[in-house]
């Protein structure tokens, strides 16, 4: 019965392609996490009347972020067709939307990073201090610990948005869910794969909306 | 314990500099309870801050527990804040971890092994009072339970000082004295050398050893409680000293008083440490021919002894109760006539 109202569907290459979207946006995740984490922190950390106040170092990374959170997805990868042959030796498939999603995604998480780090309480950091804590300590277990749910909910809406970059990044011919609702739906005139390539997308995001407000609300204990 | 000598710290801000501490000198024993009264921007919180290195001061020299920490740095630094603990008015506990993880913090810290850390916090919850919290979170607790996870984590390194950075200021009255009283009972019990800042008397009162009055960062009166209790010198302290020994309400009670008896002589009675146990009015009333009435009075407990006003109105023959004031005066009470004006 679905089948007869969906002609045009092929499962198999539908699976596949779910496949990629969700390869292409797990290794994307992972990335962003740990290189948002990274660059907010620092942006935190630098700034005035913290730990390593540097106004120098502060504004360079702040820059950075500014631009490459500024610039228009579909933009950016073509941007860095460059960069992307260089590291990957590729233009198509899965791969080659790597560099882009991380580069595109992390300094807009790396400042949801640094509003969940100015969230905590200036006096837990100064209790850490006069406690004779490290700044390393003070980092591994005062910071992250503490802006944990801020840093998941943060994750999560990064997520999302980097499930419909990856779509973008389909276009250009990075595989997944969007390039074959472009290529094989859209251009060929076949609106069912368009369907059916969008509920699949929509499924995704809402599992991950859905694991991101568990996992926050577990851990948040205010 | 704690030697601060020529202390100076100057904030430059937009409009000019701040000397938020200004020459300031002082000692403070071992096992003392140290008590800092200002009110707020007195300088009192940088001072305290200065005794763990959170602020460095601009000149002087800042000794505590051996340690010159206006100048040493880096692992000295983080060594020497482990034997000087601080507690603070809001607390700051890690809402993350539960009661009995947040203590174990400065024993993490200190790279104490986890045996060991378990053993020690359990203790130390004992001490404070919270069993049966162990694993609950911040969140969770009274504020008066949650300056106990803040005392018991200060505890856990086996400090020589305890800063209180205004401990008990977020605390109703009656969660301070619980406070206050374990202040008291870790001071005896372990010793430990104590300095608090507040701007409440009332907390000076119950249980410093010794009070500095500071004022636009200086410290305007230094001395034992009762001492100062007895003979505030400076117009500040006295300010501070009415705040316990008479009731808010004093002055218009005392002036209404005034105009209700237009004969005889409203007298303000001091009493400091053992005149406040006499039977002062029995003896005024039974060798003098006058009469006495007591309009108002209280008596506040100190560390080392009691302090009390005491409003009576005295009437008689004019000589009769110029000898009775005479006789109180022979009997080391303060006395202030107050005149009809």
């Amino acid at each position: 019965m679905i089948n007869e109202s969906l002609p045009n569907v092929k499962w198999e290459s539908m699976w596949e392609a779910t496949r990629e979207t969700l390869y292409m946006t797990s290794i994307s995740v992972v990335a962003t996490f740990i290189l948002g984490i990274i660059l907010g922190l620092l942006l935190f950390l630098t700034s005035k009347g913290n730990i390593w106040e540097n106004p120098v170092i502060n504004k360079v990374i702040a820059a950075f972020v500014n631009v490459f959170r500024s610039i228009p997805f579909l933009i950016l990868i073509v941007l860095l067709i460059p960069f992307t042959k260089l590291i990957m030796g590729t233009m198509i498939g899965q791969n080659a939307a790597l560099p882009a999603l991380i580069i595109g995604a992390a300094p807009f998480y790396a400042r949801m990073v640094e509003i969940g780090l100015r969230e905590i309480d200036k006096g837990v950091i100064e209790a850490a201090k006069s406690m004779g804590a490290r700044t390393s300590t003070i980092i591994w277990k005062v910071l992250i610990p503490e802006s944990m749910p801020a840093l998941v909910s943060g994750i999560t809406v990064t997520a999302i948005a980097l499930v419909g970059y990856t779509a973008m990044a389909g276009v250009i011919g990075a595989g997944g869910l969007g390039n074959l609702a472009y290529l094989e739906g859209f251009q060929r005139s076949r609106n069912d794969v368009v369907l059916v390539a969008t509920v699949i997308i929509l499924i995704i995001v809402f599992i991950i909306q859905f694991i991101g407000d568990i996992i926050t609300s577990k851990l948040d204990k205010r | 314990m704690i030697s601060i000598k020529n202390v100076k710290k100057i904030f430059s801000t937009k409009s000019g500099q701040v000397r938020a501490v200004d020459d300031v000198n002082l000692d403070i024993a071992e096992g003392e309870i140290f008590g800092v009264i200002g009110y707020s921007g007195a300088g009192k919180s940088t001072l305290i801050r200065m005794l763990n290195g959170l602020e460095l001061p601009s000149e002087g020299q800042v000794l505590v527990a051996d340690n010159e920490v206006s100048s040493i740095k880096g692992s000295k630094l983080r060594k020497a804040r482990q034997e000087i603990s601080m507690i603070f008015q809001h607390f700051n506990l890690l809402w993350s971890r539960t009661v009995q993880e947040n203590i174990s913090f400065p024993l993490e810290i200190a790279g104490v092994d986890k045996s060991e850390r378990l053993k020690k916090v359990n203790e130390l919850i004992k001490l404070v009072g919270l069993d049966g919290r162990e694993d609950a979170y911040p969140s969770q607790l009274s504020g008066g339970q949650k300056q106990r996870v803040g005392i018991a984590r200060a505890l856990a390194n086996n400090p020589k000082v305890l800063l209180c950075d205004e401990a008990t200021s977020a605390l109703d009255p009656q969660t301070t004295d619980s406070i206050l009283e374990l202040l008291v009972d870790i001071n005896e019990r372990l010793g430990l050398t104590i300095v608090l800042i507040t701007h409440e008397m009332h907390v000076i009162r119950k249980i410093c050893h010794r009070v500095a009055v500071m004022e636009d960062g200086k410290i305007v009166e230094l001395g034992k409680v009762l001492d100062v209790f007895k003979k505030p010198q400076a117009e500040i302290t006295k300010r501070f000293v009415q705040q316990v020994t008479e009731p808010e309400e004093t002055k218009e009670t005392v002036q209404h008083l005034v105009d209700l008896y237009p004969n005889g002589q409203i007298v303000q009675l001091a009493f400091v440490g053992d005149s406040a146990e006499q039977p002062l009015i029995t003896n005024l009333i039974r060798n003098y021919q006058v009469t006495v009435n007591v309009l108002q009075g209280k008596i506040s407990q100190t560390h080392s002894g009691s302090y009390g006003t005491l409003f009576i109105h005295v009437d008689g023959e004019k000589d009769e109760v110029a000898k009775a004031i005479e006789f109180i005066h022979s009997e080391n009470v303060g006395v202030e006539v107050i005149s009809h004006d």
